[in-house]
């Protein structure tokens, strides 16, 4: 077991949510001032001190208690959706940030590659930033001078080594970022997502830089990606995880089959319990969502030819506004179409009473191309000026197959349709002239 | 099993914040590359795509002395200690623009370099010293021209006496980095959490150059309120340097001991709360 370079112990990670401290000196004073006498907090909202004074609801706990240990040599990949950790766990073990709870022992230097071109800075040129670059992730500058012509050549910058870096293309950057933190030789290097920008002969040598150190080398890599595939032929072992946990712990292959049938990427329905810290503002609050089949069901996945049904309940607080829901269909980060509420609805061209509704939006089935589709919501006041109440980012994710069926659209089609976001049946005439 | 519970047994443990006395000095140390690194970048940074380059680091003080001169000298009249007033002043002005440039720009560590913090890790400690030491550089440049002039006085007959406390020198040079260092890096703790220091300080610097004996003497405050102008650490440092080049001032011995035990207080207090607030920073701001 002394193989063990990263051991993770009961690791948690707190977020406050909303607001940080009272935002001026003046009440942190009095609620400071207040606490030394014995006497309440005038600061505190009254719900809270009825609620024992601990208010719960505004922290987040972005990592909850996750406990395991990489072995060296080992190339672990991290998957899950957006927001279940993994890019707050990265963080915590590159020391960016320090974790609420919990610890992590660490055997060997870490470099980490958490963004593009991490310190480079724009004005200096591309051989200055390969010094201050390794400075930054732990170099001395005579480690560096060794290995300067070994970066240069894998970055491919030849030419362009004394340009200053604001004039490189947005690959040569990656390119040479990666180069700087994959030649530093440290026992433990951590990518996150970071190589989607290269183009693909560079993802390429990448992933074959990262095995090579791996397994020639015996260092440890852990990597964060939501290219399956990159994940499936670099690592020996990955991890999935969900809201703060680790919810599958083991080979590649069955814990990206365990991501990819339980459709974790997909979100068929959210609910925000609490009015006061929903999204939304004074006026509008967003309550629930969901994606929900013809018979009224939360569903995730769809046939293609199913209808899909986008549910939104939301509360009005504040009267006198002339509120629009809109949705916008987005799929691999290109919005397919845009959709609004009240062209049909009988609160066209009038304010809104205070209370809750619900918007339905219906789409028909044979109409959206096959794939992973994201909602994005807006609940704006249309009028002289536009004010957004709400905008939500991956409110609802669902995902449609088109399976092989001699009876079905595709029929017995065997490839995919590529970049085809929606694919409507339209009527059709053909005939013999 | 059991040997790895032992925390010897690894590089590095990472946990939550604990104490308020959670630093390292080695650690600073061992990135002593980055430091000169950084220091190199911000010196050539500073003036490049300018039309004067570096000479920009001449003509700041000179410029200054010359305003100075002719509005506290010549209009307002204020006495200069019978000291020619162009040297009066820039003995005043080299110094003190060291100590408020380093106070100024690690002031704003945290804000400005968020980005990066955010990305990586290194001891952030990093970036406030290697401010001060290229502000260092500049000094030295400005301290440079101070003494051509102070050379051309004492030939043109001035009555200019430079004594042995200049070997005091680089005692004073050493608190004004530790007391820039040490309000800088208190303020920029604290303006991640209170904004509004921000827009404060450039105020307050200012005010404080004017609680300072820059532009008169300090012989010019009556007896009764000396003791209040002393509790400004900047007194002592700024009085003791013109009186070590040019021999005329009124600074006594202890409130000098007075300024460095308050320079090293507020050293201590910017690091603690400094390191303190280094680990979480990046979920506040």
């Amino acid at each position: 077991m002394s193989d063990v370079v990263i051991r993770v112990e009961n690791l948690c990670k707190e977020y406050h949510l909303g607001i940080i401290s009272h935002g001026t000196l003046r009440r942190d004073f009095q609620s400071g001032w207040a606490k030394f006498r014995g006497k309440e907090d005038p600061n505190t909202k009254i719900d809270l001190i009825h609620n024992g004074g601990v208010n719960t609801n505004d922290r987040f706990l972005a990592l909850n208690d996750i406990s395991f240990d990489v072995k060296q040599g080992e190339i672990v990949g991290i998957i899950g959706r957006n927001g279940a950790g993994k890019s707050t766990l990265l963080k915590i073990i590159s020391r960016v940030t320090a974790p609420t709870k919990g610890t992590i022992k660490i055997k060997g230097r870490v470099a980490s590659l958490l963004e593009v071109g991490t310190g480079f800075h724009p004005e200096l040129t591309g051989r200055e930033n390969i010094f201050l670059n390794g400075a930054i992730l732990g170099m001395h500058t005579c480690d560096l001078e060794q290995k300067f012509d070994e970066i240069v050549k894998f970055a491919e910058i030849h030419k362009f080594i004394d340009t200053p870096v604001k004039r490189y293309s947005s690959g040569m950057y990656v390119r040479l970022a990666f180069a700087v933190a994959a030649h530093l030789d440290p026992e433990i290097l951590i990518v996150d997502e970071v190589l989607a920008v290269g183009d693909l002969p560079f993802q390429k040598k990448c992933l074959g830089k990262m095995r090579e150190v791996s397994q020639e080398e015996g260092r440890t890599v852990i990597f964060v990606s939501h290219n399956m595939d990159a994940i499936r032929n670099l690592c020996t072992r990955a991890m999935l995880l969900h809201e703060g946990k680790v919810l599958m712990d083991g080979s590649t292959d069955e814990t990206i089959g365990k991501y990819l049938v339980d459709k974790m990427g997909c979100i068929g329905e959210r609910i925000w319990p609490d009015v006061n810290i929903a999204p939304g503002d004074k006026v509008v609050r967003v309550h629930a969502a969901r994606v929900l089949d013809q018979q009224g069901n939360v569903c995730k996945s769809f046939d293609v030819r199913d209808p899909i049904v986008i549910e939104l309940e939301y509360q009005v607080l504040e009267e006198g506004h002339h509120l629009h829901v809109h949705f916008s269909f987005i799929k691999e980060g290109y919005t397919l179409f845009v959709s609004k509420d009240n062209l049909d609805s009988p609160w066209r061209d009038t304010v809104y009473p205070t209370g809750c509704y619900r918007a339905t939006c219906h789409i028909p089935g044979d109409f959206l191309n096959e794939g992973e589709v994201s909602v994005y919501l807006a609940i704006t006041t249309v009028g002289m000026v536009n004010v957004g109440h709400a905008s939500i980012e991956e409110l609802l994710i669902f995902d449609i197959n088109d399976r092989m069926d001699p009876n079905g659209v595709r029929g017995n089609y065997p490839l995919t349709w590529v970049r085809q976001g929606v694919r409507p049946r339209l009527h059709w005439h053909v005939e013999k002239i | 099993m059991t040997s790895i519970d032992d925390d010897s047994d690894w590089t590095m443990v990472i946990r939550s914040r604990k104490g308020w006395f959670d630093i390292d000095v080695s650690e600073l140390w061992r990135y002593r590359d980055l430091i000169v690194l950084f220091v190199r970048r911000d010196f050539v940074a500073y003036y490049k795509q300018t039309i004067l380059g570096p000479l920009w680091f001449l003509l700041q003080p000179l410029l200054s002395t010359i305003v100075f001169t002719v509005i506290f000298s010549r209009i307002a009249n204020i006495p200069t200690d019978g000291l020619p007033p162009f040297l009066f002043y820039m003995a005043g002005i080299v110094p003190w623009t060291y100590f408020a440039s380093c106070l100024t720009q690690t002031s704003s560590t945290f804000i400005t370099n968020a980005g990066i913090f955010g990305k990586v890790y290194f001891p952030r400690i990093v970036v406030p010293v290697s401010v001060v030491i290229t502000n260092l550089l500049t000094f030295a440049i400005q301290f440079g021209l101070f003494l051509v002039f102070l050379l051309y006085f004492y030939l043109q007959g001035s009555i200019i006496h430079p004594n042995v406390w200049i070997l005091l020198v680089p005692v004073l040079l050493f608190q004004m980095a530790a007391l820039g260092l040490g309000m800088g890096i208190l303020i920029s703790s604290m303006t991640t959490k209170y904004r509004d220091l921000t827009y404060a300080l450039g105020f307050g610097v200012q005010l404080w150059m004017y609680a300072t004996p820059i532009v008169y003497p300090l012989s010019q405050i009556p007896a009764k309120w000396q003791w209040l102008i002393a509790l400004n650490p900047m007194t002592a440092i700024i009085e003791t340097f013109r009186y070590a080049f040019l021999g005329s001032g009124a600074i006594q011995p202890w409130v000098l001991g007075v300024s460095f035990a308050m320079t090293i207080l507020i050293l201590a207090i910017g690091i603690v709360l400094f390191s303190r607030v280094e680990k979480t920073f990046m979920d506040t701001i």
